[in-house]
């Protein structure tokens, strides 16, 4: 059995006794011929913080962006919150989610913020953050409009809820992106490379609203290459070579005293 | 601090009445007022309530083939940016026939092929639309539908095709059903895009319109030349169609700024 399909098993400590939120079991992703995940295991319970590491190629983006069914996975289990997304195969080998109101159900509890913002344009920052409340969770208008000024203030960006995303900075449309993935009250949030598109400059604000997000209790998945941010607010680091969970283990341990060759090389060059 | 608009933003360097602008005010005004009093405008009042009810029926014509034409182009583009096979192939076919071929033609086949078989099929005589059958103005409304929905149709497919993906991830990441994430982003997004595109094309259908003159609908065109025939007045009537055309594509290039102006200019 290779270490990733036992890694789920062997939870740290901390997050013993907390209801799991999310469970990820023996995933494979194949694009074509490209075996991109070939079994990665992964959980979460309440309150923890995954950050996901690993070399450009190595599947980190794939695995995130698997759990919520935005890359069908080819085969493996995944459960949110304790319900499991079923999937099926067609006759060519394709995987797709068997019930699309399950996975649509599913992906509104998972507060995705991707690598490129993905703003509604055509929508001020309210719009975009009041959006899948009013639409798609049903919330009242006026209710959801609060809820939102509230999000916007916290991550410092009341005073430009009528302002459109092309006129506001990366930082600024990111920490907007959380605030609108943090207004479907997720159960999980969703971190693709949140800061990879940013200027140098800009990282900052936004990295401190995400560690602000950890330090209050957040089950979050982060896929980053911030290796220094990684070890401030992860409760569990993985690390991901050639789609296979190399090595993982709480950050002190991870950074602290790598076992794999290839962890120890991964962090040289990046440090 | 009694300063008029003007005056303030000429002072501004930014005005609108500069002096090469009041120069060709001047000029446009000189040929008005020629044309007002050296021509011949004595048929004029005789004519005016057929040349309202034309102008009426143009506009009617443009307004109602544009919404509908639209409403048509919708599918056909989105058939073709992101149908299967079976939905793309149909529409491209409609769209490539349409507009390879000239409005002319469509119209009289429609007219002459369609209006000169339907005499022929008993229920069709029977039935509650025969009165309207009979009509030019259907096969007017049809054939200048088909043609916009034809060409806009294929605007439509490269607004739906060019709405970045993003966009659609995310609301899919959100959970959002393929209806609503088309209604609330794509369609919006796409339309946006295609706005500036759809003004013109609007113009251009407003100058299609004429052709229906020869399937004896009355439309402006038609009184401009009726005027003619019975006057052998021929200037002042063309020149009267002429300024009634420029004032709708005004009209219409003026509201489709407005509507373009409700989204911000750095969308997309």
């Amino acid at each position: 059995m290779s270490a990733g399909q036992t890694a789920w098993l062997s939870r740290p400590a901390a997050g013993q006794g907390a209801a799991e939120a999310l469970h990820v079991e023996n995933l494979h992703k194949k694009f074509g011929e490209l075996h991109v995940l070939k079994g990665v295991s992964l959980s979460a319970r309440d309150g923890d913080v995954i950050a996901i590491i690993g070399g450009s190629g190595s599947g980190k983006s794939t695995l995130l962006r698997c759990i919520n069914c935005l890359e069908n996975p080819t085969s493996g289990i995944i459960r949110v919150n304790g319900e499991e997304i079923r999937l099926k195969a067609d006759s060519y080998g394709n995987t797709y989610p068997a019930d699309r109101r399950q996975i649509e159900r599913i992906r509104s509890r998972l507060g995705m913020v991707f690598q490129s913002f993905n703003l509604w344009s055509h929508m001020t920052l309210l719009e975009n953050v009041i959006e899948v409340p009013v639409h798609v969770l049903g919330v009242k208008k006026e209710r959801a409009i609060v809820e939102a000024e509230t999000l916007l203030a916290r991550v410092g960006l009341a005073e430009k809820r009528d302002v459109y995303p092309a006129f506001l900075s990366g930082g600024q449309q990111q920490r907007a992106a959380i605030a609108r993935a943090l207004a479907i009250q997720p159960r999980v949030m969703l971190f693709d490379e949140p800061t990879s598109a940013l200027d140098p400059e800009l990282v900052g604000e936004v990295l401190r609203v995400i560690g602000d997000l950890a330090r209050e209790g957040r089950t979050m998945v982060l896929v980053t290459h911030e290796m220094k941010f990684a070890r401030e607010v992860a409760t569990h680091v993985v690390y991901l070579y050639n789609g296979v969970v190399e090595e993982e283990g709480p950050p002190a341990a991870l950074f602290g005293a790598p076992k794999s060759e290839r962890l120890k090389q991964f962090l040289r060059n990046v440090g | 601090m009694a300063e008029t608009p003007a005056v303030a933003a000429v002072r501004k360097g930014g005005g609108w009445l500069q002096p090469h602008r009041i120069v060709l005010i001047s000029i446009a005004l000189a040929i008005v007022l020629a044309s007002i009093f050296y021509l011949r405008w004595d048929w004029l009042p005789a004519y005016l309530p057929l040349a309202v009810q034309g102008i009426w029926r143009t506009i009617w014509l443009l307004a109602v083939t544009s919404v509908l034409g639209i409403a048509l182009a919708i599918p056909l583009g989105l058939a073709q940016a992101a149908g299967p096979w079976a939905l793309a192939a149909p529409a491209r076919a409609f769209c490539t026939i349409i507009r390879g071929t000239p409005l002319l033609l469509q119209l009289w086949l429609l007219y002459y092929g369609l209006g000169s078989l339907f005499p022929q099929i008993p229920w069709i005589r029977d039935s509650f639309l025969w009165p309207y059958l009979r009509q030019a103005w259907p096969y007017g409304v049809l054939s200048l539908t088909l043609s916009f929905a034809g060409y806009e149709g294929e605007v439509m497919r490269g607004a739906f095709a060019g709405v970045p993906k993003g966009q659609l991830e995310a609301a899919r990441a959100f959970g959002m059903r393929r209806w609503t994430a088309f209604r609330r982003i794509w369609l919006p997004q796409a339309l946006h895009r295609a706005l500036p595109t759809l003004a013109g094309e609007t113009v251009l259908q407003l100058k299609a319109t004429p052709l229906v003159a020869t399937i004896t609908m009355v439309d402006i065109y038609a009184v401009a030349s009726r005027v003619r025939q019975d006057t052998f007045i021929t200037y002042e009537p063309l020149l009267l169609l002429a300024a009634v055309y420029m004032a709708v594509t005004g009209i219409i290039v003026l509201a489709f700024r407005r509507l373009e102006a409700r989204f911000p200019a750095r969308v997309g």
